[in-house]
């Protein structure tokens, strides 16, 4: 019998509500069958069957929720008898040793799964063999909802240690609270009762529960401003040549279109390319430098803000860009954004210019080291040639993380970014 | 606040403790006229008299049975036995009568008596006369046993030791007798040591290094040279190995997540075994590290001295074990120090 435990399904999720159950105890099921779909804390994704038998029965009802690594279904064997159930890991001897140490005064952990590591195989035999790993490591990926088969261990035989797992919840943005460090804190004082619950009988407020877009981006964002020293840098930009170059573009492209943020992210993606320094992340171990240049795109919603990822967008045609732009922005207003779309950015384009605003300086997306922030196109008085002439131009400000970078390095990025911007065929070239 | 030697803090605490109460009385080898082979006792006999400073005949096994005569019989006995080695003679007459008796026989009597008894290598002693054999006494259930690292412990423990109604295991190490440190006030005034409490007597948040006695002072050290590298290292002394402070140990490994033991004694069977399964028994969940043991090599301690500074367990040897452990855990990264991380099943030397 095999357990089929809530995946994590993107790098915010803590826990899952089950959406539908697309199969029903007594069905069988083929590794790769949809089971199950979740609704994650972003979308709705489909759950594969990773064990082929029947499923026996389903623990977790549509519509409610669970935690990562908690077990939502039983698959047993197809035909064949049903092998024991294996021993559980945790079971604790009957009688406790006499004066055992501390165990009275340990925090009883949190409830995990027995075979939250490794699950039987519908065989019998078990699963292949966990990578090595510290206890601590194995109780902080619970408590992180990490799953230990995706990382690889610097400890001595790729044993994975502490590091790695607080490495991985760096790189995967802030992760659940831990619940152990919950029980060790030193009896904090109750958070007294949100203002809103306070003055829920106010007859002048409403007060409205927080989706789960508007719960994500509070916690990353102030993780981001709490963790990450912002600094700012502003640039004008004559963005003359690139209007035109657009028009020019758009009228050999019809009936496709791109817009000018579509020109700006791929200027953005070379850019990084040639300065591979801004495209980072920082871990209090290392400087992750990444090889590949994925931007994210800042989408407004109905309910709140995503950031989809345009990956490898310095290999991409800016029409392909647009393309993908859209088509991203799209599901993201239908929710229908799966987690790897929304995740590994190293580096975010935000732009309000179709909303009028100038310029702006925008929050960066944890774990990237830096995002653009774009304003709209102003018609302005400027000098060229000793003469006042009118003028396109355009702001954009960059925001740095400081740790990562500095400000000499993110300046000579932002110079390049606005050569590419004021000489648009570079972008194509 | 005085700076005595440990030597002078065992004195001076003895000699108070005789004024305080004229049952405590001293019996041992060469304590009387010679004033004790490591001059603990000096000045004893002149200022308190043959009648509660006894010399006695090499007879191990005859004067500490008379000190469990008299200590059953309400006087409060204080053997000197010459050193560790030497008690082996007395074994029968500690475990089978001195720890037993109050148990053997219903709590009818106590045996309110204190052995001290110096041990340790590094002195060009020789194999039958340099040992540590304290895993010996902290084994049986009935006894108690001490082992102070600093002068200010010393005298604590041994007015703890000489106050209690069960008999005590007091360890010294010949490598201490020398050290200094501060007493808390005038050696009247010291308060008895908390018997079986060990002490974080340096706070850190990387590793523990446990230790007892001299390896005690050197986890110190070894803590003070990976201060000056940037590592925090938290040092906690036993203190007391029987009862055994387990829950400062566990405690202190939860805040650190990694340990390495240190222990004067050979490796199999040892403290450091003990201690090591308390971690693991309180503290799976917290720890990113096999935990690493010190020890002697499992060698009759040598006489040459260059082969006997070898098997005793050094700060160096504490070092490489603390850098292996640290470097498995990511709290340092490989660097000069280029010992090979060996299995933890091997003492590393």
């Amino acid at each position: 019998m095999t357990e089929i435990l809530m995946p994590r399904l993107s790098d915010t999720m803590e826990e899952g509500v089950i959406s539908s159950w697309q199969k029903q105890p007594g069905d069988e099921v083929a590794v790769g069958d949809v089971i199950v779909d979740i609704e994650t804390d972003k979308a709705v994704m489909e759950y594969e069957a990773y064990e082929a038998g029947v499923l026996e029965k389903i623990l977790v009802a549509e519509g409610e929720t669970a935690a990562i690594g908690a077990p939502i279904a039983v698959i047993v064997p197809a035909g064949g008898a049903r092998p024991e159930p294996a021993p559980a890991a945790e079971a604790r001897p009957t009688a406790e040793p006499e004066r055992a140490p501390a165990a009275e005064a340990a925090p009883e952990p949190e409830a995990v799964p027995v075979g939250a590591a490794a699950p039987p195989r519908a065989n019998g035999r078990p699963a292949a063999s966990r990578p090595p790993s510290s206890p601590l490591a194995r109780r902080l990926a619970r408590d992180h909802g990490i799953d230990l088969a995706t990382l690889s261990g610097s400890g001595p035989g790729g044993r994975i240690v502490r590091a790695d797992i607080e490495a991985a919840v760096r790189s995967a943005g802030p992760a659940a609270p831990a619940p152990a460090a919950a029980a060790q804190a030193t009896a904090a004082p109750a958070p007294s009762a949100p203002a809103v619950q306070a003055r829920a009988d106010d007859p002048d407020v409403e007060a409205v529960p927080l989706n789960r877009f508007r719960k994500v981006a509070a916690r990353r964002l102030t993780e981001s401003k709490r963790e990450a020293p912002h600094f700012y840098l502003n640039r004008e930009v004559d963005a003359e040549a690139l209007l035109a170059f657009r028009a020019t573009l758009n009228e050999a492209l019809a009936p496709a279109k791109v817009s000018v943020n579509d020109l700006v992210v791929k200027a953005v993606a070379t850019a990084l390319r040639e300065h591979p320094a801004v495209n980072v992340s920082y871990t209090e171990e290392n400087l992750l430098f990444h090889k590949r240049v994925h931007v994210g795109v800042a989408v407004a919603v109905e309910d709140g803000l995503v950031v989809p990822v345009v990956r490898d967008a310095d290999r991409m045609s800016v029409s392909q860009i647009g393309r993908e732009t859209r088509e991203l922005a799209a599901k993201a207003r239908d929710g229908r954004l799966s987690a790897r779309e929304m995740s590994g950015g190293t580096f975010s384009v935000s732009n309000l210019g179709m909303f009028g605003v100038d310029s702006f300086s925008a929050v960066i997306n944890p774990p990237e080291a830096a995002i653009l922030a774009v304003g709209a196109v102003r018609d302005e008085p400027v000098v060229r040639d000793g003469q006042v002439v009118p003028g396109k131009r355009m702001t954009v400000t960059l925001s740095v993380d400081h740790r990562a970078t500095d400000g000499a390095t993110a300046a000579k990025f932002l110079a390049r970014l606005a050569e590419l911007l004021q000489n648009p065929l570079l972008i194509v070239a | 606040m005085a700076t005595v030697t440990y030597r002078q803090a065992l004195r001076d605490t003895l000699r108070a403790e005789m004024l305080r109460d004229e049952n405590v009385f001293l019996l041992g080898e060469e304590i009387g006229l010679f004033e004790g082979s490591y001059k603990i006792t000096e000045g004893l006999l002149k200022e308190f008299g043959p009648r509660r400073v006894r010399d006695t005949p090499i007879a191990e096994e005859g004067f500490v049975g008379a000190a469990i005569g008299a200590a059953m019989l309400g006087l409060r006995p204080v053997v000197e036995i010459m050193t560790i080695n030497f008690s082996l003679l007395a074994l029968d007459q500690i475990v089978n009568h001195a720890a037993k008796i109050y148990g053997m026989f219903g709590g009818q009597a106590s045996v309110p008596m204190v052995i001290r008894t110096p041990g340790g290598g590094g002195q060009q002693l020789g194999a039958t006369h340099s040992q540590n054999v304290e895993l010996f006494y902290s084994f049986i259930p009935g006894l108690k046993v001490l082992a102070p690292s600093t002068p200010a412990e010393a005298s604590a423990m041994l007015k703890a030791a000489i106050r209690d109604d069960d008999p005590v295991l007091f360890l010294e190490n010949l490598a201490l007798y020398n050290t200094r440190g501060e007493l808390p006030a005038a050696v009247e005034d010291v308060e008895p040591a908390e018997i079986g409490r060990a002490a974080v007597t340096r706070p850190g948040t990387d590793i523990t290094i446990i230790g007892y006695s001299r390896m005690a002072r050197v986890a110190s050290e070894v803590a003070e040279t990976l201060a000056a590298e940037g590592v925090s290292a938290e040092v906690v002394d036993l203190r007391s190995l029987r009862p055994l402070d387990r829950q400062t140990v566990v405690d202190s490994v939860r805040r650190t997540g990694c340990a390495v033991v240190a222990e004067d004694d050979w490796l199999t069977y040892g403290i450091g075994a003990e201690i090591a399964a308390t971690i693991q028994e309180g503290a799976f969940d917290w720890l990113d590290a096999p935990v690493r043991r010190v020890a002697m090599a499992e060698v009759p301690l040598p006489y040459a001295k260059s082969l006997e500074t070898a098997a005793l367990p050094s700060a160096e040897s504490l070092l490489t074990a603390v850098r292996a452990t640290l470097r498995a855990t990511g709290r340092i990264t490989p660097g000069t120090d280029a010992t090979s991380p060996r299995p933890a099943l091997e003492p590393v030397r």
